[in-house]
């Protein structure tokens, strides 16, 4: 099974170890990895920023990169998101090229529905001891269903899961708005923060890094040098 | 009312400092949301009601110029007059026209998010009527001159202490502390006003094509009095809420009253249908329905016709994590929230709007909670589109998407510029691994670090191995 690793923009430039997380998780099920080196986004921050024409231009550009792969993953519900909903029931509506773009949807899988679903793994190589608390992010939950997979193997790795009030908000991240409407997303992240340090875990562990940039910067920055921010793939995978 | 939406940043920013605010908006949160969870639950099959709502709306909406004219008709053969008017300006003139007409001194208005929408309190105000708001939530409103921030709970931004004091300078009695008793206050001073009202003024939630009725829920019974005891009935609305029959309103209404406060029925439902009849005992003697465009033909037909399904519940808002937090009076006009994100800029114009369509994260909340499906985020990402075709965000974003677009399509250069993007990042974040603060970013870093990457990209480091392994 030749399985493309769709690394994200946002793991490659700034936490390569999640890509490497994903990497390990794969092949240690069995699957053949191939990582497309000319990958860079899937178009997203242009899409919600308006830019219609360089969103659609990326998707093609990903479409023809992934072309030859049985299934691709992501570490990420954010950008499996675009290129599994976004490409099918928007930008390529109408277009000659949707029945490719479905193809695409329907081989795409965000990395811990792909190693539930699909791969139905039953054991993975992390050990976690300790207490963690899982933040939904908003695209992997409501457009994807994403809510019991990561928990799911989270546990198989051993680690307890207390559940935070408001785990289904959104953190406040939503790509280029943390910046244009920085004081509302900086407020929402606090909110997120609440709920998080209320449940005294050791950890907080999410599956969309720009979440988890968003929550580990608010919590610094609030004096909070303890609680560690993982991706669920870090700490499956033994790399936390 | 004033468009003020140009200024959403600098009043969200307001409104996130003031604490008294903060705490009135957490209260109601939980209400809103939880009340409409338990409703949901409750309900069993809500997704098969909502779907078959949303189609109940699609079918008016395709046939709304039919529609429109069966309840023109059938509104008539029972006495009412029905006014069309194309635009604000006109709607309130046809209304101060009736006023001078008859001779009206005062009117008793229950809700009516039209009459904001046209400015018609001050157009009736400027022609010497004296208006009356008789909900609850516009009564406080109107005794401390300010705009409803919800469309459902007008005045949510407001404490008990809050309006305890408004009540004290408005009726002139001793301070109360217990909502019941000022609830009862209310009621006393606004019992003379509907009673010595010339005109009474309501919305409508709905007109029914089928009967000619129109119809207002409300929990406090005010749109009762509104509707029946003054001898003029005006109804002000727009022409979107037209559906097709009695049956069609029976599937809205299940999720109406479910959707805004987790509520099964309202206490009051008000249905009109034309005048007193000589055997009835109540009932005005002329009703006029004023029928408003402003702007709604507009959406017909279009990309944003979806949002012409809404039927006001609020639930958007409700869901909506900026809107929790910013309240609505920070959005500038008088839909606030998601829907208000949309409305604001196809009535009164992309360029007045400012930063709406941006004031969401793409969530989804408000997709999920809709009673009719409207795609909320899908529209307010066509209106970033119109936005970002015709040039209306500022141009260093302008210029960042350009480059940005530039480099992403260029593999090569892409994975130059995030090599070094990388390590300069890394040796800014220093020992911590945090940056502090970022030129061009500061909406991130004012109030959270960025943490520094770790300073090679996966994309070197993956070559690197791939070459170790070879």
């Amino acid at each position: 099974m030749k399985v493309g690793l769709f690394v994200t923009c946002l793991v490659d430039l700034s936490r390569p170890g999640i890509g490497f997380a994903a990497l390990k998780l794969l092949e240690g099920a069995g699957c053949e990895v191939v990582v497309p080196e000319t990958q860079t986004c899937c178009g997203q921050p242009g899409y919600n920023s308006g830019g219609r024409e360089i969103a659609k231009a990326l998707a093609r550009k990903v479409l023809a990169e992934f072309r030859d792969c049985d299934y691709v993953v992501a570490p990420s519900g954010s950008c499996s998101g675009q290129m599994k909903v976004a490409t099918v029931h928007d930008l390529f509506q109408g277009e000659p090229d949707l029945p490719e773009f479905e193809a695409l949807a329907a081989k795409w899988y965000e990395l811990s529905q792909f190693l539930v679903e699909v791969l139905k793994v039953d054991a993975v190589p992390g050990k976690f001891e300790g207490t963690v608390t899982y933040h939904d992010s908003c695209s992997g939950l409501r457009e994807l269903g994403v809510k019991m997979q990561p928990r799911y193997l989270l546990q198989m790795a051993g680690a307890k899961i207390a559940e935070m009030e408001g785990a289904e908000r959104c953190c406040g991240f939503g790509g280029t708005f943390s910046i244009k409407l920085g004081e509302i997303s900086t407020r929402m992240c606090e909110n997120k923060c609440e709920s998080i340090r209320a449940t005294g875990a050791g950890a907080i562990v999410g599956g969309d890094l720009g979440c988890l940039l968003n929550i580990e910067g608010r919590l610094r920055r609030t004096g909070d040098k303890e609680t560690k921010v993982l991706h669920f793939a870090q700490v499956i995978a033994g790399e936390g | 009312m004033q468009v003020q939406s140009m200024f959403f940043k600098q009043r969200a920013s307001e409104k996130l400092g003031d604490e008294l605010l903060q705490g009135n908006m957490r209260k109601a949160k939980g209400k809103f949301v939880d009340g409409r969870a338990k409703a949901v639950a409750e309900f069993g099959v809500w997704e098969e009601v909502r779907s078959h709502a949303a189609k109940v709306r699609d079918r008016a909406l395709a046939n709304l110029d039919a529609y429109l004219l069966e309840f023109e008709a059938n509104a008539t053969r029972r006495g009412a007059v029905v006014h069309w008017a194309e635009t604000a300006e006109e709607a309130c003139a046809i209304i101060v026209g009736i006023a001078r007409a008859n001779g009206v001194r005062k009117a008793a208005k229950s809700k009516s998010m039209v009459s904001e929408e046209v400015n018609l309190n001050e157009a009736l105000e400027a022609a010497g009527v004296e208006v009356i708001e008789t909900d609850l939530g516009e009564y406080i409103l109107q005794l401390a001159h300010e705009p409803p921030s919800h469309i459902v709970a007008p005045a949510v931004h407001k404490s008990k202490e809050q309006v305890a004091e408004l009540f004290v300078k408005a009726h002139g009695k001793p301070r109360l502390t217990e909502i019941p008793a000022m609830t009862r206050e209310a009621r006393e001073a606004l019992r003379g006003h509907f009673l010595g009202a010339d005109m009474g003024i309501s919305g409508s939630n709905f007109v029914i094509a089928e009967t000619g009725t129109t119809l207002t829920v409300t929990n406090e019974g005010n749109a009762d009095m509104v509707t029946t005891l003054p001898r003029i009935h005006v109804v002000i609305t727009g022409i979107e809420k037209v559906i097709g029959t009695l049956e069609d309103f029976a599937t809205l209404i299940r999720l109406l009253p479910r959707s805004a406060i987790g509520q099964t029925v309202t206490n009051y439902l008000t249905l009109t249908t034309g005048l007193k009849m000589p055997d009835e005992a109540d009932g005005p003697e002329q009703m006029h329905i004023v029928l408003v465009d402003a702007g709604r033909t507009k959406l017909v037909g279009g990309p944003m016709q979806e949002m012409l399904r809404c039927i006001r519940c609020g639930a958007c808002m409700n869901h909506c994590p900026v809107y929790q937090n910013v309240g609505g009076h920070a959005y500038g006009w008088v839909y606030p929230g998601p829907m208000g994100s949309i409305l604001t800029p196809v009535y009164v114009g992309l360029e007045n709007a400012g930063d709406l369509p941006n004031a969401a994260t793409f969530c989804h909340e408000c997709a999920v909670a809709c009673p009719v499906k409207i795609p909320l985020p899908e529209l307010m990402r066509k209106l970033r589109e119109q936005q970002f075709d015709r040039k209306l965000r500022p141009w260093p974003e302008r210029l960042a998407i350009a480059a940005w677009a530039f480099a992403v399509k260029r593999p090569a250069l892409y994975a130059f510029l995030s090599g070094i993007g990388a390590r300069v990042a890394k040796w800014m974040g220093g020992r911590e691994g945090l940056i502090h603060s970022l030129p061009g970013l500061d909406g991130w870093t004012k109030g959270r670090d960025m943490p520094a990457p770790a300073g090679r990209t996966f994309r070197e480091l993956y070559r690197q191995r791939s070459l170790e392994r070879r």
